[in-house]
């Protein structure tokens, strides 16, 4: 019988190093809705509070924040009023920070569903930094509610020309999330030690990531002048300055250092998708 | 017929004991092997996967150089022992897993009914759940929205449809999830054991949406169980996996033989019978030593058709157990897992009411209505109530061909595999 080439698609022992299929991921949108449905949904089934859970946190968070580093440690927010400050640091950390712990958690999560059907892997941590906007986008109307309040207390704050940014900064900050995440779930599988690391690794993060006090802080600092590197390229750093000057005209705003988010975001992203997709082919033989 | 899935050199490599230690320096050899562009060090290595045989190798070749091709239409059973290789085959083939050489084509979706209901969330309605389900093995929101109202019918979970799944009973939830998976209209569809899930009822309902399916449809299946009058019924070919490879492939009749074979061989002029280990499902305290089997009058005759047959049962009872507390049936299997005979101490009134320790007990049947054939018994055993010894396939026996009627009529297995008396009476 002559053999016509024609085959659907081949299950191969070797895959290409970056396998992006975005095709196979357009035919699987709607389990990506439905996943991204599932999350919102199954959260906060069967507690009382439900989605105000979302509105608490950051709240409390930035109440706390405002008492120990503004009140006692006197940080300087320059001229915004501490406690909006702190809630735009909060408001986007937690969002980063919800896209990394959950993404890297794919692989111990859905052991039970990528042990049994295929699906394209991806789909899982994608839906992860897409139900996690859900939250982000109440937290960023408690912000928006916050902001009006100050402003109607004549604070003197006002949005930047810049402003318009701002779903490209998530973007780069889901992506960088999505990508340190796909990355730390493919190393847990093989070594259960990273997912110790990732709980207080994340803590730590914050503690670098410019949520409480200014970049310019830092710099001023004579003591840390050594270290402000840390600070000055964290991406994270950047992104939560950059969104605080968009909106309260308070920190750096730098196009230059945005393109190096930008830029690494990706990288970090790419690299985390080759080691997640060669992660994927095998890991349940490893678990 | 054109072909639809080509699976060439299949291999599949596990690492045994515990992953973790030392894999770290595997890995580092790995990737410098890698580095310097050889072959994987690791891929030479590896012993032929024979569970009973303790190996001195780290690696086992689950898998070893599977070929074959199927058939658009086709349904294709996949015969072999437990550890054979089946399940690994069929996760190579739902791409749950990677092989680790080889090259699978396909032309058609292949959609997996590894064991139903994954994917399931337990806070999620029924309705929200035949979504999500239907979702992950494949149909898109538009095909599930053309068939809800067929799967909630074929679930027959209507009332509940719109209830939390961790409502819902165990039972329930196999049908729900049986119920989207049969709704998948993939090219090519993996069975994997689904036969062995829910009540007698719904089995039926399954085996014919699995014969709908494979036969209406012309859709090609590859179909995996341990019941080989389901694999009888429903594929055309099957394949015989032995040890990680391909023993056989062939029509469906011949593989089933070559498979059951050596089992029966085995056993075949045995009058002494013991229960193997692997198909105890329970042992208690109180157990079947070794059966009897007392054919006509003498004790080296072969059971045949119509003559008096004693299945002695001899106990191992350490703690003396006493007879009035024991209850035990047996069953008779053909060779395809069809079920014949039930024998039970239930049925009689004066068995098992004495207070002495039980020995054996006996069950004759003095005119045995057994066709020529292979039978397997599966046996059950009872105190106060509590299973004490429950064997799947305890043993195999053989039935010579006899006469059963007084005419000295020899009946064919084509005609029967069961035989009674009767009486004819001829009104002129």
């Amino acid at each position: 019988m002559a053999e016509n080439e024609d085959w659907l698609y081949e299950i191969n022992a070797k895959q290409h190093l970056i396998h992006l299929d975005l095709k196979e991921i357009w035919r699987y949108k709607d389990l990506l809705f439905l996943f991204i449905r599932r999350d919102i949904i199954a959260a906060y089934k069967q507690s009382i509070l439900g989605p105000l859970w979302y509105l608490i946190q950051p709240l409390f968070t930035g109440i706390i924040f405002t008492l120990v580093f503004n009140n006692i440690a006197s940080i300087s927010t320059g001229g915004a009023p501490p406690f909006l400050f702190n809630l735009a640091g909060i408001t986007m950390w937690s969002y980063f920070a919800q896209c990394l712990n959950n993404t890297s958690n794919t692989f111990a999560s859905n052991a039970g569903l990528f042990a049994k059907v295929y699906f394209p892997r991806i789909i899982a941590p994608m839906s992860q930094a897409i139900s996690a906007l859900f939250k982000l986008s109440i937290q960023l109307f408690i912000f928006t509610c916050f902001y009006l309040y100050f402003v109607a207390k004549g604070s003197a704050i006002s949005p930047n020309y810049t402003l318009w940014f701002i779903p490209f900064l998530i973007l780069i900050v889901a992506v960088l999330g999505l990508g340190t995440g796909m990355l730390i779930s493919s190393l847990t599988t093989k070594y259960r030690d990273f997912r110790i690391l990732i709980g207080f690794a994340t803590t730590l993060l914050m503690y670098i990531s410019a949520v409480m006090y200014p970049i310019s802080e830092v710099q001023n600092s004579k003591t840390l002048s050594e270290y402000t590197w840390v600070v000055e390229l964290n991406p994270i750093a950047i992104l939560i300055e950059a969104f605080r000057y968009m909106t309260l005209q308070e920190g750096i705003f730098n196009w230059g250092l945005l393109g190096y988010c930008a830029l690494l975001s990706l990288m970090v992203f790419f690299v985390g998708l080759v080691v997640f997709n060669r992660t994927g082919r095998n890991f349940i033989d490893t678990i | 017929m054109s072909v639809i899935l080509k699976v060439e050199n299949i291999s599949k490599q596990y690492r045994l004991g515990t992953v973790g230690s030392g894999t770290l320096k595997d890995d580092f050899k790995r990737s410098w092997a890698k580095l310097r562009g050889k072959e994987d060090p690791f891929l030479k290595v590896g012993a032929v996967n024979d569970k009973s045989q303790k190996s001195t190798e780290d690696y086992v070749w689950a898998l070893r150089d599977i070929n074959f091709e199927v058939r658009h239409g086709e349904v294709l059973g996949i015969i072999g022992k437990n550890g054979a290789g089946k399940s690994t085959l069929l996760k190579i083939l739902s791409r749950v897993t990677a092989p680790t050489t080889g090259v699978i084509k396909s032309r058609g979706r292949i959609a997996s009914l590894l064991e139903v209901g994954t994917g399931f969330h337990h806070e999620l309605t029924g309705r929200e759940n035949i979504y999500l389900n239907g979702a992950i093995l494949g149909m898109t929101k538009a095909e599930i929205n053309s068939k809800l109202d067929e799967i909630i019918d074929f679930s027959g979970c209507e009332r509940y449809i719109d209830t939390p799944t961790k409502r819902y009973s165990s039972g329930m939830t196999v049908r729900l999830a049986f119920a989207v998976a049969a709704h998948l209209e993939p090219e090519i569809l993996v069975v994997d054991e689904v036969l062995a899930v829910g009540d007698a009822e719904f089995q039926k309902k399954a085996i014919g949406k699995m014969k709908d399916i494979s036969q209406g449809e012309g859709r090609t299946v590859l179909f995996v169980s341990h019941n080989m009058a389901s694999i009888q019924n429903l594929c055309t070919r099957a394949i015989l996996l032995d040890n990680g490879s391909v023993r056989a492939d062939n029509f469906v009749d011949k593989i089933i033989q070559q498979y059951l074979q050596p089992l029966i061989e085995k056993e075949k002029n045995n009058f002494k019978k013991e229960i193997s280990e692997e198909e105890r499902i329970l042992q208690g305290q109180l157990s079947i030593e070794y059966v009897e089997l007392i054919s006509g009058k003498g004790k080296n005759e072969l059971p045949q058709t119509g003559k008096s047959l004693i299945f002695k049962f001899v106990m191992k009872n350490p703690r003396d157990i006493q007879t009035n507390r024991v209850k035990f049936d047996f069953r008779i299997d053909d060779q395809y897992g069809n079920r014949l005979l039930w024998f039970s101490t239930s049925t009689s009134s004066n068995s098992l009411l004495r207070n002495k320790p039980l020995r054996s007990i006996e069950f004759l049947i003095k005119k045995l209505p057994l066709n020529q054939g292979n039978y397997i018994v599966t046996t059950h055993l009872m105190v106060d109530n509590i299973v004490s010894d429950w064997s799947k396939n305890a043993f195999y026996f053989n039935v010579l061909e006899g006469f059963f009627y007084e005419q000295l009529v020899e009946v064919s297995v084509q005609q029967a595999q069961i035989l009674t008396d009767y009486e004819i009476s001829i009104n002129d």
